[in-house]
This record gives structure tokens, C-alpha cells and sequence, in this order.
């Protein structure tokens, strides 16, 4: 549905968007991750058709964004980060305008904005001057607005923003259902979101892409070592230092020591479980096992590994040979 | 067409949710309605001395032209006024939207630009006829007392139709260029006012330079308007500073999106 190659977007010598290739297939939800002014914004108003990409193409629903512009728009839904909205409108004239504009017809108009009005809980505020909503509510009539004409896909930057946890919950209920039927790209900074609406994740730093995969996927692979957490009863100094004796243990890191106990995770080589091992050495040692488990990178920890890493650092520091 | 009655449709609200247009409105009809009266009295007493005159001297009274001189002078006062009223009309029109970043909805919506500019420079085009008809009003009280001539009429307010067209496309392309509506107004204002003063400054020039001065005038041009003569080259260069300004603007637009 979606499909993005070399997409490259420069401002004079800096490069907001670097090279990006990914497809989102039809009936996903893409979720795009990176921390500010990493190109979350600049990649989706390329491919809503607002701009044109420095080199590179992309495609939406078969058409090019450049080239076939209007057609593109045609079946796209955006909501940008900074929201769209005509604040001396009230909410139903102001989506009658989008309806309009998007190209729905006549007799269809009023029952297609009453439908997104529905789907985004702002229809009891139809009436109302849409400076004078909350943010929330301006968040929601914005999002309406996108669902209007019922488009094939929706680019949704940063939809939750502004929101409280209940809205929050049912914006994301709200995209889940579109899942299937619609193809949708999202951007957020806010990790839990990606994995609770995403099928996919692209992780984006600096203008170039770092990661695409299931968050799950994502999490499981990228944790590139097992990490096993170790609470023991014995002398904080002896019990690392038989650990590092064990075969496969890359290095360890304590983090307490209490009262004769030690906490302390223990990194091994991937996919080597040591768990076995080291609890066989704490029983010969007659310490005590207090607690021995693995420990899961999450999703926040992936990112921060992956938009951080030194070689990417030096990767983009270095000027080119 | 459906997109460009679309956006003048919004945009026409906008205008008259506002306070400004509103004031606008007030301001023009209340100066043009005084200098009105104003111009009428005076030249009808100009014409009373005039028979007067003729009159003591022994001579036939020539017939004076009431009516004819009345509506000259009232459309040049118009034109000025325009100068001033016309850049508050077009200062919100892009700047508006590029601040309150709807101009993103604008340009991500399945609307040609073209459309986008065309439906802007009508909302503003029909917000100007508003203004016109009011300046009218005045004018009625002419038929209803005398009998004037209905070509000067004619020629003067296509005149004033071609005169505003053309500095509204002046106006929506400076809108395109700032987000402050502050700086837009000011910044039509003082290039309308540069082109008026052009044409003050021809006399002190000779041969070339005063002819393309007096050209590049946009009041130079209306003087024959007024004087109820449409001839074509004033009306051709109405219609291109029109086609100038629109093309501007759409060129201004275009680049919104390589601007960001």
C-alpha cells in the first residue's frame, strides 16, 4: 500500500530524511519511533503529497506522491502535529468544509461527518465554536477530520498528544479497529503506544532508518545478549567474581549490595541460557539463592539501544571518505 | 469549481465572524457616504457660481454637469480610500492560515493550488463588491434627483472593479509571504503606495523613464476611466497586474512546499 525508496528530504547541507526504504502492506499500522527532529514529521508530509522529496520516490495506494499528487490525496488521512483547525468554525461546519474540500459528494456529506463525528466521541460538541474546546476535544476534532472520506490511508502524526489516559486509551482503541481495513502510519514518542497499536515498527534516528520489525520481533532479537537478573546471599566481591569464572558470561553489573546480599544482572552470550549454571554455582558455594530470572529489554530499552549506539555515532560524526 | 466555491464559501464566514470586517465595512461606508455629501455640496456651489457668474457678465448660463462631476470626484475619492481598506481585506488571507497551519490541511487536501489561490482571491474579490455596493448607496440619491449619464457610470466603476482586482492580487500574494497579518497589510500597503507615487514622480523625468513611470502608475490609469472613456490599453493593464499578482501568488504557494 505504502511503499518508500531512498527517500531523501535535504534543507540545504542537513539531511532530515536519509535514505528510507520500508513498504507497509495493506491493512497495517506502521508505527513510526524516534526521538524529536528525527524526520518523523518531514517523512510524513512527503508522503501525504505537502512536499517533495529531495531524491527518492514513494508510493501510496499505487500512486507517486510527486508525480500523481492530487491522486494520492485523495485517499489519504492526515492529521498533522500541528492541528488544522479553523477556530472560529464550529466542529460540524468545520468538517462539512473538510468533507467538501476532500471531495464528498453532496448527499453524502452530512451522514460521513456525523459517522466521524461518532467514531471520535466529539458529536456532543457539534455545535460548539471550536476555539473554545479543549485540547482534547481539538485533538479528536482533528483526528475526525482525517477519517473523513473514508480513506484507504491514514498518516496520523503524533494522534494521542494532548489527550488524558481515558481519551488516550480510546484514540488507540479507535486505531486498532481501523487495522485491516485501513493502512495507517503513526508516529509517536511514546514507547507503550507503538506496542500496544503497531503491527510494525520503524525505528527512525537522525533521518535514517535503524529498525523495521513487529515490536514483539523487535524486542525478542534486538536484545542482542541474554541478561539474567541474580539476587544471592554471599560476599558481593566473591560471588562476581565466580560468575565471571562461568563460560559464556560476557560481563556483570551489580546493583546493590545489602546486608550480606547482592543484586546483580549478568550478561551472557546470546542465546546461551546460564541460568542453570548459575545456580548450580551459588548451591556449591553454599550462598543463597535469593532470586534468578531473565530479564526482557523493553521496547524503550531497544530504542534508546539502537538511537544511541556508538556505532551509529561514529557512523554519522564521520565525514565521508 | 466545487473546491474553489468551497473555499470562498469558508472564507466568507471568516470575514464576517470577524470583528475587522466588520469594522471595515463601517469605516468605508461612513468616509466614502461624507466625502460624498461633501463632494456634492461643493460642487454644487461651484455650479451656482458658476451661473452666477455667466449670469452678471451678460452671457447664455452654460449647462453644468452636476451630476457628471460629482460621480468623478466621488470614484477618485474611492480609489484612495481603496488603497487604504484594500490591504486589511487581504492581509489574513494566506498569513492566517500559514500561522494557524491549516494551510497544511489546505495543501494535503485533494484541491489544486490553483484552486486554493483562485478561491482566495474571490473571497476577497466578493468581499470588495460588498464594499462597492455600499459605496452605491449614495449614488442612488443621483437617480433619484437627477438625471446623470449612464456611460461615465459605467466606465467608472468597471474602472474601480478592474483598480481592486488588481491590488487584491497584490495583497493575496503578500500574504503568502508572511504569517504575521500585521506585516502583510503594511507591506501591500507601502507597495500599492509606491506604485501610486510613481506617477509624482514622472514630471521630474523626461523621455523613456517618464513613460514607463507614468505606465507602471496604477492611478495613471484610471484618469480616462473617470473621464468615462474604457479604453483598452488601461483595461489590459489592470488585467495584468491581476494575471501578475495571481501567478505570484500560485508561484509563492508552489514554494510553500519545497519552504516547509
Amino acid at each position: 500500500m505504502i511503499e518508500v525508496a531512498h527517500l531523501t528530504k535535504s534543507y540545504g547541507a542537513v539531511k532530515a530524511v536519509d535514505d528510507l526504504t520500508f513498504r507497509v502492506e495493506q491493512g497495517e499500522i506502521m508505527g513510526f519511533l524516534g526521538p524529536n527532529g528525527a524526520g518523523k514529521t518531514t517523512t510524513m508530509r512527503m508522503l501525504t503529497g505537502y512536499m517533495p522529496p529531495t531524491a527518492g520516490s514513494a508510493t501510496v495506494a499505487g500512486y507517486d506522491v510527486y508525480k500523481h499528487s492530487l491522486e494520492v490525496r485523495r485517499r489519504i488521512g492526515y492529521l498533522p502535529e500541528n492541528l488544522p483547525l479553523y477556530p472560529e468554525m464550529t466542529v460540524e461546519s468545520y468538517l462539512l468544509f473538510v468533507a467538501r474540500i476532500k471531495g464528498v459528494v453532496a448527499h453524502r456529506r452530512k451522514a460521513q461527518v456525523v459517522e466521524a463525528m461518532e467514531k471520535c466521541s466529539v458529536v456532543e460538541m457539534r455545535q460548539r465554536i471550536i476555539g473554545h474546546l479543549s485540547k482534547g476535544y481539538k485533538q479528536r476534532v482533528g483526528l475526525a477530520q482525517a477519517l473523513l472520506n473514508d480513506p484507504q490511508v491514514l498518516i496520523l502524526d503524533e494522534p494521542t498528544i494532548g489527550l488524558d489516559p481515558k481519551q488516550i486509551s480510546e484514540v488507540r482503541e479507535l486505531i486498532r479497529s481501523l487495522r485491516g481495513e485501513h493502512t495507517v502510519i503513526l508516529s509517536t514518542h511514546i514507547l507503550p503506544e507503538v506496542s500496544m497499536t503497531c503491527t510494525r515498527v520503524a525505528i527512525i534516528d537522525r533521518g535514517r532508518l535503524v529498525a523495521v520489525d513487529s515490536p514483539q520481533n523487535l524486542t525478542a532479537q534486538s536484545a542482542g545478549a541474554e541478561r539474567v537478573y541474580l539476587e544471592v546471599a554471599g560476599p558481593a566481591d566473591k560471588v562476581e567474581q565466580a560468575v565471571m569464572g562461568l563460560p559464556g558470561v560476557l560481563r556483570t553489573q551489580i546493583n546493590a549490595v545489602t546486608a550480606g546480599k547482592v543484586q546483580m544482572e549478568v550478561e551472557s552470550q546470546p542465546e546461551q541460557d546460564i541460568r542453570s549454571e548459575l545456580a548450580a554455582l551459588v548451591v556449591n558455594q553454599s550462598w543463597k539463592l535469593l532470586e534468578l530470572r531473565t530479564v526482557t529489554l523493553s521496547l524503550e530499552d531497544i530504542f534508546i539501544k539502537l538511537t544511541t549506539s556508538e556505532e551509529r555515532v561514529l557512523t554519522t560524526d564521520m565525514p565521508p571518505a | 469549481m466545487r473546491n474553489i466555491s468551497a473555499i470562498i464559501g469558508r472564507e466568507l464566514r471568516s470575514y464576517f465572524v470577524s470583528p475587522v470586517a466588520y469594522a471595515v465595512l463601517t469605516a468605508f461606508t461612513f468616509i466614502s457616504g461624507f466625502f460624498f455629501s461633501l463632494i456634492l455640496f461643493d460642487v454644487d456651489r461651484w455650479a451656482r457660481q458658476q451661473v452666477e457668474q455667466t449670469a452678471r457678465f451678460g452671457g447664455a448660463a452654460q449647462p453644468v454637469d452636476v451630476p457628471g462631476l460629482v460621480l468623478n470626484n466621488y470614484l477618485s475619492t474611492l480609489e484612495v480610500l481603496l488603497i487604504f481598506v484594500l490591504p486589511f481585506i487581504t492581509m489574513s488571507l494566506f498569513a492566517e492560515e500559514k500561522k494557524r497551519g491549516t494551510i497544511e490541511l489546505l495543501l494535503t487536501s485533494p484541491v489544486r493550488d490553483l484552486e486554493t489561490v483562485l478561491g482566495k482571491f474571490f473571497s476577497a474579490y466578493t468581499f470588495f463588491l460588498v464594499m462597492m455596493g455600499a459605496s452605491f448607496l449614495p449614488m442612488i440619491s443621483m437617480f433619484v434627483f437627477s438625471r446623470p449619464d449612464v456611460g461615465p457610470f459605467v466606465a467608472g466603476y468597471l474602472g474601480i472593479m478592474l483598480f481592486g482586482a488588481a491590488l487584491i492580487s497584490v495583497g493575496l500574494f503578500v500574504s503568502t509571504l508572511t504569517e504575521s497579518q500585521i506585516i502583510s497589510a503594511i507591506l501591500t500597503f507601502v507597495i500599492i503606495l509606491f506604485f501610486w507615487l510613481i506617477n509624482a514622480m514622472g514630471p521630474f523625468t523626461t523621455g523613456v523613464a517618464r513613460e514607463v513611470l507614468e505606465y507602471l502608475s496604477i492611478v495613471g490609469h484610471m484618469e480616462d476611466f473617470l473621464k468615462g472613456v474604457i479604453a483598452s490599453p488601461h483595461v489590459v493593464f489592470y488585467l495584468t497586474l491581476m494575471f501578475f499578482g495571481l501567478f505570484l501568488t500560485y508561484r509563492s504557494v508552489e514554494s510553500l512546499r519545497w519552504r516547509g
